[in-house]
């Protein structure tokens, strides 16, 4: 079943044409890799699904509802959450606080604030940072900051997952984590679509991928179609 | 009768000032990041200190250069003592923006009542070429056209420098992006204190011009601060070239406003403030 | 442990805050009638400060609109004071600053950091002139009388501001729109994709503070006898809250009021007699503040009692 599909989806900045007419869709329950060179446009499509900037011209369906035009916080509690390249934290706020915010105003089910608590104090055990639940997010490291962002937007209880390079600028160590982290979203029959740079990542976790490359889509197919196309292997080579 | 060119020309002469104060203010906000409101206070600094050496027998003209380095000095030196330190330890450039307009109220207040208890409450004024040149059929002010002369001027020689000179560019990289001015070599925190004091000195110079034409007094800063912000605004904020367009363009619908309806020149300025703010935050000139 | 020692302490501030009120309440009754007029003024920077700290405190937007809010106030009660019975005014004057407060409110959501100060600054200024131009163009005069209250009656209606604001920020702070006002100070975008109505949290809170400021406005006039524009949008008023809630401490629930009740004082002492030296004093605290003490007053002291305490000292 489509949980998302994209129609002729553009966004110009200026002369700049930051999405080009792009087709997509997400299926329920896959892991979909989003790829391309800095600047291909990856970001800025997931502004257009999140509602930051609205597709002129295109349309963005959201399990057959169409959400074009719709503002963030609308279509947060449709049930679509994302992370930020550059990490959202609220900085002042505890760990705890950042989850519990979420689950306070991102759940469809509207949470007393008990239940809010409850929630995030599952989420905490959950993206594994109940260690550091009273610390201030800005004293985190990047990488549990990236983690918190995952939590406080699994807090919203999503459908859909945008995770924007959740792995860069992390070790060894903390991308494996992660990868098990995405995998344990999944397993809880979350959607995911990822953008990445990092292909080993890309490549183990994901069910299908889309290569974007001055903001149209040049390729699409199974990791393995991917590895192996002969325009992606040029774009690739060609930076 | 009064005739349509008319309008343009006392437009124009009063643009010509705008355009000054604008363009101060622009490079202290635009490269220094400082929405300075005490900008009028330097403009009333420069109208005071030439009545004061008029009365000691010094001709304006002289002292558009004494009061261009006195309130140069002024700026440089307030820039590295108070805005330098807020800089250093404010978490963000944003933070910053907020924290050193509020400074700048607080400098307001301050330098205003210094003058006031030294120099009093007092509306003053000089009489310096005030003779009556033709324009076109309508008699202007001979002082308001050497102003006018000189603003022109030196917005011209200012954005030459701006453009073609060794420091200029230092200037214009610094208002791009001050990290990476920072890495061509270029000694930001100097850059930004040397722009802070052109600001204060291009307002100092239209404190002497406005002197010429215009009554002193303690409290005539402030009505040049909103119409320098509102000539920024309109201009896009931290544009030079916006501020100097922008001011001759104000100049002509205060103008126009004038002719048609005297008191409601200062609200059509704070009307079209207000709801270019809202339709197009970044400007004419803006992208 | 640590649950049960905060419930202590809500206890006695409790307790300390119901003795204040009651004093407060009975002033009139053993204070002098200049001890009246004067804890009316402080109660008036008390109540513009800290309904201006509930919205621009947690947010971090720089509202500069408290004169057009007060204005508004003042404005009311001039036209309608002789008509309209004087707690409908004042209700009236809290209605039309909200009002304006939800409509300027609605145009100002996109702008950020100084564009927003300037933008709420210029309309006190646009609205003094307008008003200015009209009442010469179609009255014909500047200004107009206004209803005269006695002293204790504007002291009681104030104190029942006071109460009621102090209440309802309290309630704000400690319900979830409080804490997704905080957010939006935090990152006003990460805060719409969590599903906070950023818009509607913002603009209503905005109007909740103005209305406070318009009807403090309405019964203050009625000290003042006669208003013209340049009175009643005076921007220094936009100024004293800020001024007084970042010198107190922002983003604490004493700070505001600590601040208020010290420049009310300043003022009291200085502003007929050194007018001059009084604007000289607080540019100067207000530019020592920003630089010296980012926290305010209440920081500073907070800083002193942990070292005193013998505590960690100054750990960052
Ligand atoms: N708000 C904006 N205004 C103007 N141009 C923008 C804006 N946002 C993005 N762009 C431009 O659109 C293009 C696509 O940017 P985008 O951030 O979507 O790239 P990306 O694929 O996410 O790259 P990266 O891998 O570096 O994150 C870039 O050229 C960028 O400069
Ligand atoms: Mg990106």
């Amino acid at each position: 079943m489509r949980i998302l599909e994209g129609e002729g989806v553009t966004k110009r900045f200026g002369g700049l044409a930051a999405v080009e007419q792009m087709d997509f869709h997400v299926d329920q329950g896959e892991v979909v890799g989003l790829i391309g060179p800095n600047g291909a446009g990856k970001t800025t499509l997931f502004n257009l699904i999140s509602g930051v900037l609205v597709p002129k011209p295109g349309r963005i369906e959201f399990k057959s509802e169409n959400i074009t035009g719709l503002k963030p916080n609308q279509i947060c509690r449709k049930g679509v959450a994302r992370t930020f390249q550059s990490v959202k934290v609220f900085s002042n706020m505890p760990v705890f606080g950042n989850i519990y915010l979420a689950a306070l105003f991102g759940n469809r089910n509207n949470l007393t604030s008990a239940e809010a608590a409850q929630e995030a104090t599952d989420l905490l055990e959950f993206v594994g940072l109940s260690a550091v639940r009273s610390s201030s997010a800005q004293d985190l490291t990047l990488a549990n900051q990236k983690r918190l962002e995952v939590g406080r937007a699994l807090a919203t209880k999503p459908e859909l997952l945008l995770l924007d390079e959740v792995m860069a600028g992390l070790n060894e160590t903390e991308v494996a984590q992660t990868m098990e982290l995405v995998n344990k979203i999944r397993e809880e029959g979350i959607t995911i679509v990822m953008i990445e740079h990092i292909m080993r990542a890309i490549m183990n976790v994901c069910d299908r991928i889309i290569v974007l490359h001055h903001g149209k889509k040049i390729a699409e197919g199974s990791p393995e179609e991917i590895a192996t196309n002969e325009t992606v292997v040029q774009v690739y080579l060609g930076e | 009768m009064v005739t349509f060119l008319d309008i343009v020309i006392a437009g124009l002469l009063l643009g010509g000032l705008y355009a000054l104060i604008a363009m101060g203010l622009s490079l202290q906000y635009g490269v220094a990041r400082v929405l300075n409101i005490s900008h009028g206070e330097f403009i009333m600094i420069g109208a005071l200190t030439t009545w004061t050496l008029f009365q000691m027998g010094v001709s304006p003209l002289v002292s558009l250069v004494i009061c261009g380095l006195l309130t140069f000095g002024l700026g440089f030196i307030i820039y590295r003592t108070i805005f330098r330190r807020l800089l250093k330890s404010s978490p963000s450039i944003a933070a910053f923006e907020g924290s050193s307009m509020l400074a700048s109220f607080g400098l307001m207040f301050i330098i205003q009542n210094i003058v006031l208890i030294i120099w009093g409450p007092e509306i003053r004024g000089y009489s310096y070429l005030a003779i009556p040149v033709d324009l076109a059929g309508a008699l202007f002010g001979a002082n308001r056209i050497v102003t006018l002369g000189f603003a022109i001027g030196i917005g011209l020689a200012f954005y030459v420098f701006l453009s073609h000179t060794r420091m200029g560019k230092a200037i214009r990289a610094a208002a791009q992006d001050q990290a990476t001015a920072g890495l061509m070599g270029v000694n930001i925190n100097h850059v930004l204190a040397l722009c802070f004091g052109f600001g204060a000195a291009l307002a100092g110079i239209a404190g002497v011009l406005i002197s010429m034409s215009y009554p002193v007094h303690a409290f005539m800063g402030f009505e040049y601060t909103i119409i320098a912000i509102i000539v920024v605004v309109l201009g896009g904020m931290g544009s030079i070239p916006g501020s100097f367009i922008g001011g001759f363009l104000l100049g002509l619908i205060g103008s126009i406003v004038t002719y048609f309806e005297p008191g409601l020149a200062l609200a059509a300025y704070y009307a079209i403030f207000v709801i270019l703010l809202w339709v197009r935050p970044t400007g004419i000139m803006g992208k | 442990m640590k649950q049960t020692t905060i419930d202590i302490k809500n206890v006695r501030t409790l307790g300390l805050l119901l003795i204040g009120v009651l004093l407060l309440a009975t002033l009139p009754l053993y204070g002098s009638p200049y001890s009246v007029i004067f804890t009316t003024s402080i109660i008036m920077y008390i109540v513009l400060t800290v309904s201006w700290a509930i919205f621009s405190g947690p947010t971090g937007y720089l509202s500069l609109a408290t004169a057009a809010f007060f204005g508004v106030g003042i404005y009311t009660i001039a036209i309608l004071g002789e008509e309209v019975q004087l707690f409908a005014v004042i209700l009236l004057g809290g209605v039309a600053s909200f009002c304006l407060a939800l409509l300027v409110g609605a145009l100002t959501l996109r702008l950020k950091g100084v564009y927003f100060a300037v933008f709420t600054f210029g309309l006190v200024e646009l609205i003094k002139h307008v008003l200015l131009w009209y009442e010469i163009k179609f009255t014909g005069t500047r200004g107009r009388f206004v209803v005269v209250v006695d002293n204790t009656t504007i002291y009681y209606i104030m104190l029942a501001i006071l109460i009621t604001l102090l209440i309802t920020a309290f309630v704000i702070r400690r319900s979830k729109y409080g804490l997704a006002l905080q957010s939006i100070g935090e990152d006003e975008s990460a805060a719409a994709h969590i599903g906070v109505n950023v818009n509607v949290v913002k603009t209503i809170t905005f109007a909740i503070s103005a209305s406070f400021m318009g009807m403090t406005g309405a019964i203050m006039a009625t000290r003042w006898t006669y208003i013209d524009p340049y009175g009643a949008f005076k921007s220094l008023y936009s100024f004293m809250p800020v001024l007084m809630a970042i010198f107190g401490g922002l983003g604490t629930f004493y700070g505001p009021i600590l601040g208020a009740t010290i420049f009310a004082y300043l003022e009291e002492l200085l502003i007929t007699e050194f007018p001059y030296y009084y604007m000289l004093i607080i540019g100067s605290i207000l530019l020592v503040t920003i630089l010296y003490m980012p926290n305010g007053l209440v920081g500073v002291v907070q800083r002193l009692q942990r070292r005193i305490s013998g505590g960690r000292g100054a750990n960052p």
